[in-house]
């Protein structure tokens, strides 16, 4: 498996900084806006976001946590049953601009369910897409993000892996390639 | 451990600790589904499901039938009351009528103890039994452990004394083997005439003096008595049931440390359980019946997802 380092500590924390001052752009003071993580890893990102964002404006972001699983479409296609994970918005989105969030843009089928799921907890102004990563070409479906960190053109045969400095131990994007496959 | 051990879910006797485990981590997400202001996830929406109930039931009838929609399944109900049951047909030309409608999963209550795996061996569908006579009902027996572990968390050497007519419960057999594979003490407390006589070679405590058993334990889950399985006289007369082995306030307050109350359903109040701790705060009925639908639907969507396409 051949690996390459995409973002490096340092990039990825410009990345994230120059994320947070465009949706600054767009949205002011949040008031009006929340992000939403999808698990599993959305969630990461969205925790760097708030903590950033919190730096920046001098005051509490509401975030929230969104599992699609049961919104998924390969149900009862895949081996194994699709296990979920937690859920966690307890606050309104009705009215509310909801900012979907997540590390890795690829099919855009997580999108489209987190879509899907979103809406059963209301009906939102409007709804944008950050990623930090957005693999393009790749989509399945009609599906592009507002806010991007970093465009990598990438074959579907390699992985796309964003690390964090708490779970794996530094904050880093790597591309792995299959053997033969470069 | 992400996946069930069983095709189908005919008793707690079958499954492991890691299937248990398994289903109440899937029931707390649908736990979180059912208090969303849009109740419903689309996961099921190509399975279609058979509620047969060859026995009245109306609260797992309910609850069973709820989790199959919050979950998009498409139902059809059955009733005996109302079918050819009545006319001499057999129970496997029954379902697999049914069957030729193309249903993907049978959820099944008969009177007789067996039914549901006689059932599961000879026809191809999924079959989740909801009470086969007095043998099991897996799914009571999930929730109600389910409800202890919300309130008391892991019940690994939690004391659970399981009150009343032990002879024609399923609910006591199901609850027995599910709580001992989490790691529970189990004990049963009734009438001699109420107590399955070689039921210590399960490994549970027999205990003949209600006070006693509520002192040992953190729960006591009060059995309903079944005046419709009762065709021999097993006690004089409710009279003397209720005051020998019903559980009201006074004895409740008595108590040397605060227990949690629970009951199946439905509530024979002012017999086993007097009205005020069936409303008391000690008492989780109704959580268990929430709970109800949420370890049903986690049972249901594990046991769909083994459904080929």
């Amino acid at each position: 498996m051949e690996k390459q380092v995409i973002l490096n500590k340092k990039h990825f924390e410009l990345t994230l900084k120059r994320l947070c001052y465009q949706l600054i752009e767009s949205h002011n003071d949040f008031s009006e806006t929340v992000l939403i993580g999808l698990q599993p890893r959305g969630i990461n990102v969205v925790g760097r976001l708030k903590v950033l964002l919190e730096e920046i404006l001098g005051h509490e972001i509401i975030c929230g946590n969104l599992d699609i699983t049961f919104y998924r479409d390969d149900f009862r296609r895949t081996e194994k049953p699709l296990i979920p994970s937690v859920t966690n918005i307890d606050f309104v989105i009705e009215n509310k601009q909801v900012i979907l969030v997540d590390d890795v843009l690829f099919t855009g089928r997580t999108i489209r369910s987190g879509l899907d799921a979103l809406l059963a907890f209301g009906r939102p102004k409007k709804v944008e897409l950050l990623t930090l990563i957005d693999r393009r070409f790749k989509r399945d479906l009609p599906i592009q993000a507002d806010y991007v960190g970093e465009t990598v053109d990438t074959l579907s045969s390699e992985r796309v892996s964003v690390e964090w400095d708490e779970i794996e131990g530094e904050d880093k994007v790597v591309l792995y390639t299959p053997e033969g496959n470069e | 451990m992400n996946n069930l051990s069983v095709e189908h879910l005919t008793g707690i006797k079958d499954l492991t600790k890691e299937d248990i485990e398994l289903i109440f981590k899937t029931a707390d997400s649908f736990k979180e589904v059912i208090n969303r202001p849009i109740k419903k996830v689309p996961s099921l929406r190509d399975i279609t499901i058979a509620n047969l109930f060859f026995e009245n039931s109306t609260r797992t009838r309910l609850s069973f039938e709820l989790a199959e929609k919050r979950l998009s399944a498409d139902v059809v109900n059955f009733s005996a009351s109302s079918s050819s049951v009545k006319k001499g047909e057999t129970l496997i030309d029954t379902v697999n009528n049914i069957l030729a409608m193309k249903v993907d999963m049978v959820v099944m209550r008969h009177p007789n103890p067996g039914a549901a795996k006689f059932l599961s061996e000879r026809v191809k569908t999924k079959v989740i039994n909801a009470g086969d006579g007095t043998h099991e009902h897996p799914t009571q027996a999930l929730l109600d452990a389910y409800s202890m572990r919300e309130k008391l968390g892991d019940l690994t050497g939690k004391k659970v004394v399981i009150v009343g007519d032990i002879l024609h419960s399923r609910v006591a057999l199901s609850n027995i083997y599910c709580l001992q594979k989490l790691g529970a003490e189990v004990m049963v407390c009734g009438p001699t005439t109420l107590i399955p006589k070689h039921i210590g070679e399960l490994g549970v405590l027999v205990e003949h003096n209600l006070r006693k058993a509520l002192e040992w334990c953190d729960v006591a889950n009060m059995l309903r008595i079944q005046l419709e399985r009762q065709d021999l006289k097993y006690f004089p007369s409710l009279r003397e049931y209720t005051m020998l082995f019903g559980l009201d306030k006074e004895m409740l307050d008595s108590l040397s440390k605060e227990i949690i109350v629970m009951h199946p359903g439905p509530i024979n109040r002012g017999v086993e359980i007097s009205s005020d701790v069936a409303d008391s705060k000690q008492s989780i009925i109704l959580q268990q019946v929430e709970n109800g639908v949420a370890i049903r639907m986690a049972v249901i969507y594990l046991l769909a997802s083994k459904i080929g396409r």
